[in-house]
Order: C-alpha cells, then structure tokens, then sequence
C-alpha cells in the first residue's frame, strides 16, 4: 500500500500526469453519466432540435432532436470500449507473439516476425477500408471492430515484447531457472512476464489511442460502427454530413471534436510520463536521484 | 562484393516477399468473402427499376465476371491477377466508364507524389533544425515549444485535417474549402494555374505539415539530447574543440541516422495520413479516388489503389534502406 502511495507521488510530480490523470478522470466520469442519462441515445426528435447551450441542454441540441450532452456520454463510453477492446486483444496476440519468438527463437521466430512485418508494410488504413467495407454488417459490432483493429496492431508491439524477452532470456535468474527444472509456463509466467509488464502497459494506452482515431476515421466513411449509434467517430460524421457548420449549429461539431482531442492528449501525456517514470534514466533527470 | 552479398540480396528478397504477400493478402481478402459483386450489381440494377430479361440476365452475368476478373477456379483468377498487374492492367473503372483504371490513377499519382514528397521533405528538415537545436541547447522558452508538441502530437490527421479545414476555410475563410485547382480551370503552365494550385494546395500540405513536424521534432530533440551527453562529445569538448566542431563532427553525424530510421519506418503512416488529408480537402490525387471508388462501390479501382499503394511504400521503404548504409559508414560492409 505503502509503496503504491510513493509511485503516485512520484508520478504526480510530472504535471502532464496530473493533467492526464484529471482528464481521463473527467471523461470517465462523462462515460459513466451515460448509464443515468434521461434521453435514449439512439432514437430522434426527443427534444426541440437546433437549440444553443443552455442550462437545460449543456451542450445545446442537434438537428435530429437529441440531446448533444448525453449523447457525448454514451460517445464516449463506446469508443472507450472499442479502445479497450482493441487493447485487450492486440495486447493479448503481442505477448503470445512476442514472447513465443522471443524465448523459442530459430524458423518459428523469423516466421512469425514475417508476418508481423507484413502486416506494417501494408496500408494498413487501406486494408481496414476496405475489409470493413466488405464485411459492413460483421464490423457493425463492438468487439468485431475491437478484434479487426486488434489483428492489425500487434505488430510493432510484439517486436518490442521480443527483444524484451530476448535480453532477460540470457540473464542468470533465468539460467538458474532453467537448470533448477522450472517447466517452460511457469518460467515464462514467473520470469519472463514480469519483466515485460511495463511495455505492455504503455503500449497499451498507445493502442487504446490509435484505435479511437482509427474508429473515427472509418465512421468518416461511413463504415465501422452503426452510425446511429453514438461513438465520438460517428457523432463527428452526422454533425458533417447534416451540415452542422452551414445550419451555424456550431456546439454540435465542437462537442465531439474537443472531447476527443481532450481524449488524445490525455491518453499521450498519461503514457509518456508513465514510460518515462518506468526509465530509470529520464526519472533520475526529474525526480532527482536518492529518492 | 560483401555489400552486394550481406545486404542488398537479403534485403531485394525480403522486399519481394513483403510485396508478393501483401498483394496476394489484397487478391484473397475480398474473395473469401461470402458478398458477390457481380449479384450485387444486378440486384441494384433491379431496384433501380430496370427489368432484365433472363436470358440476358446470363449474358449480363458473364460480362461483369470478365470484367470483374472473376472468371474460372481460384487458381486461374490468381494467376491472371498477376499477369494483369505485371502488365499495369487493372481493368476499366465502372463509376467513369471506360476510362481504365491505370489513367484514373496515374491522373491521380502526381498531386498525391507531389504533396507528400513536398510536404514529407519540408517538415523532416524543419523538425531536424528545430528539434536540434531545442535539443541541444534547452533553454527555459522551449519548454513552452515542447508542450504545444506534446499537444499536436497525439491528434490523429483526420481529426487535424478537420479542425484546420473549419478554421482555416470556414471560420476564416483564407484558402478555398475544397479542390486541387479553382473549378473549371485547364491545368496549364501559367501563372494563374501555378497560383492556383498553391492556394489550394497549401492547407493539406499545412495539416501534414504540423503532424509530420510534431512526430520528428520530439525523436531529433531526444535524440541529440543523448547524444550531447555521451561521452565522446564531453571530451571533446574537455579536449578544446570549438562548439561548432562539435555541433558539426560529433552531435548532428550521429543524430542523423536515426532520424533516417524514423522516416522510413513511419512512411506508411504519413501515406495513410496524405489519403485521409486528401478526402478531407477533395484534394484530386489517390486519397480522393480511393474515397470517391468506396462511396461508388467501383470494386476495380480499389483494388487498383491498394496495390499501387502497397507497391509504393514497400518500395519506398526498399529505397530508403538502400540509400541507408551511405549514410552510415557501420552498417555500410555487415
């Protein structure tokens, strides 16, 4: 207890986590709003439309009739989702990846680090238009969507797990390990995967990050997500194509835009004060070394 | 002979493998799937109201699957599917009938190679100069400079395409809201033209710009940073070498190469970034045809764009490796 108390210190004297811890915290607390919200997320012409911000509509209404503020809940409480989903399951194939190639080495490696180049070669934002695009009511799911972006974002991730795995293969502890006839799952479990957990929690708010933007450059296309379903891509792609700037309904195309620019910034700043706090190098700069 | 040997032959072969599975991955994908194009097109004939005999109905058919390239077993498409690329044949284009699919895009190729070769050229060495020096200097003021990085940085390009298109065209109407050139206009080489061009080229070139700035100007700043604190710069400068020796010699040599690395490796993204930036802006190169193609479902010119795209990073990223151990006399004879 003691000790986790010490790290949030630590950490809260980087000023970009304490401004990306309140944020996240923020937005959090907006997801949440969702599960009391009065309005139905989906349907249309449930209040007056076109209204400006008030006390009793925040953020103002939209064209189609619905409250833009507990809209935004329910936004972004779905591409939360889908981020972590995404995380989830790319965070998942990455280990099994990265540590397989890494601890085993020789064909398997170089064929399993083939494919991962392969699928950072291609455009990938191409490939998931247009695998989208032909499977448009599979990708209209939560987690088919989560599982599509997670299939093309492991790659680099998985390279980084391996020559993590690669540099404590050879370190004595595991020798040791070896020798003392520990099975292969649990030296991976007890050894190996301790030593690899920082990585995969930064590159875990990365991911969540990447696929957020993503998802909303392919609701710009019309594709992913059920567009009447409300995800911060969705609600930026009806405020364009119903013509929110040209009807002056400016509140409509703002809300979605400053949250998720909110969302990405907090996102960044929470992972690299985090990356930087676990380099022993760039915390000793900050913190001052001693502490 | 050993270069030749231990690496340009491994890296030529991994370059074809590369390419040879991201072009099959791109014949397979749509294949394996159970929707049929050629079905659908009929299908939406017929809710467009047109009655189609069934005789003809066959004969229709049989047309669109040549079309398609949908004829015979599996094996034989994939085999005609390579030799139609090897030859630059992609099939005519169904939304701007009966131009071909090759003089789409090869229209299209030169505004997106001009705008990503500029842009992508400009924003490397403004981010080197800048991240430099903030590098290797840090004074108190650049910390301001890091933050506003810190801020652009995370902002995927479409959301920064959108936020300086409503600013910079619609609540400040400075540039035009869309387009390559004014509308109407004859591409010629006068004034007028180039001007025009310029005008409506600057706000996409700006948004991939500021991203591709904020990426390079935080890998050079910390990259020199490290480099500055190694320990054959420290005694050099022990030893009463001048300052700009240093800079020179030992600081900006070692910076460099890495910051090679970053651009090849992050070729893809800045790809995928010009395309979406080119949807935002209707800017008329691949980006906008591949847009245009989705919402007219013209299956041939997706495919055409896809492969043209996979051939043109892996092949980027090939020449960019090539032209790597000139920079850097270690990797130079492996």
């Amino acid at each position: 207890m003691k000790q986790i108390v010490r790290v949030f210190r630590d950490l809260f004297r980087d000023y970009r986590f304490t401004v990306a811890f309140i944020a996240l915290l923020f937005l959090l607390v907006l997801s949440l709003l969702s599960y009391v919200s009065p309005y139905d997320p989906v349907s249309i012409y449930q209040v007056p439309r076109g209204l400006p911000p008030s006390f009793e509509h925040p953020f103002g209404t939209n064209w189609l009739g619905q409250d833009v503020f507990w809209r935004l809940t329910f936004a972004v409480r779905n591409s939360l989702l889908i981020a972590v989903i995404t995380a989830f399951f790319s965070r998942i194939i990455a280990i099994i990846v990265g540590i397989v190639s890494g601890y085993k080495g020789g064909t398997l490696d170089r064929v399993l680090m083939t494919i991962g180049d392969t699928t950072m070669v291609l455009p990938i934002l191409i490939v998931l238009i247009v695998i989208s695009m032909i499977l448009k009511d599979w990708a209209r799911s939560f987690v088919n969507l989560g599982l599509l972006l997670a299939f093309f974002s492991w790659a680099w991730d998985a390279r980084v797990i391996r020559s993590q795995v690669l540099s404590v293969r050879e370190r004595d502890f595991v020798r040791v390990a070896v020798l003392s006839g520990m099975s292969t799952m649990k030296i991976v479990g007890k050894q190996l995967l301790p030593h690899v957990l920082p990585v995969i929690f930064t590159t875990f708010i990365n991911n969540m990050s990447w696929a957020i933007g993503m998802e909303i450059t392919l609701a710009y296309l019309g594709l992913g997500i059920d567009p009447t379903v409300p995800t911060l891509g969705t609600m930026l792609q009806r405020a364009i194509t119903r013509q929110a700037l040209f009807l002056g309904l400016w509140w409509w195309l703002a809300a979605p835009i400053v949250t998720a620019v909110l969302l990405f910034i907090a996102l960044y700043w929470l992972s690299v004060s985090i990356s930087e706090y676990l380099d022993p190098r760039a915390r000793f700069q900050r913190v001052g070394a001693g502490k | 002979m050993n270069f030749i040997k231990g690496y340009l032959i491994p890296r030529l072969l991994q370059y074809f493998i590369v390419t040879f599975l991201g072009l099959s991955a791109i014949f397979f994908l749509p294949r394996l799937l159970p929707t049929d194009p050629v079905k659908q097109q009929l299908q939406q004939y017929q809710t467009f109201g047109v009655y189609i005999p069934p005789e003809q109905q066959e004969e229709m058919m049989r047309t669109l699957r040549q079309l398609y390239g949908l004829e015979g077993t599996l094996w034989e498409q994939y085999l005609n599917f390579w030799k139609r690329l090897l030859t630059g044949d992609f099939g005519p284009s169904f939304s701007r009938f009966p131009v071909s699919v090759s003089k789409v895009i090869s229209q299209a190729l030169p505004w997106t190679v001009g705008l990503l070769s500029l842009t992508t050229i400009l924003s490397w060495i403004i981010a080197v100069i800048v991240g430099g020096i903030v590098g290797y200097y840090r004074k108190r003021w650049m910390e301001a400079l890091d933050v506003v990085v810190m801020i652009i940085r995370p902002i995927p390009y479409y959301v920064m395409a959108l936020v300086c298109l409503i600013l910079f065209a619609y609540v400040f109407p400075i540039f035009p809201l869309s387009g390559g050139i004014g509308i109407g206009q004859k591409l010629s080489f006068d004034l007028e033209t180039i001007l025009s061009i310029v005008k409506h080229g600057t706000l996409p070139a700006l948004t991939l710009m500021i991203v591709g700035i904020a990426w390079q100007f935080q890998s050079m700043k910390l990259i020199v940073q490290i480099v500055k604190s190694e320990d054959h710069v420290w005694y050099a400068k022990t030893a009463g070498v001048t300052e700009k020796m240093i800079v020179q010699n030992h600081v900006i040599k070692n910076a460099m190469l890495p910051m090679i690395t970053q651009l090849g490796l992050q070729f893809g993204g800045i790809f995928s970034g010009a395309l979406i930036t080119e949807m935002v802006f209707a800017y008329p190169g691949i980006g906008w045809i591949l847009y245009d193609s989705i919402m007219k479902a013209d299956y041939n010119l997706i495919m055409g764009v896809m492969c043209i795209s996979t051939i043109a990073i892996t092949t980027s990223i090939l020449l960019l490796d090539l032209i790597y151990p000139l920079f850097d006399p270690r990797v130079r004879y492996r």
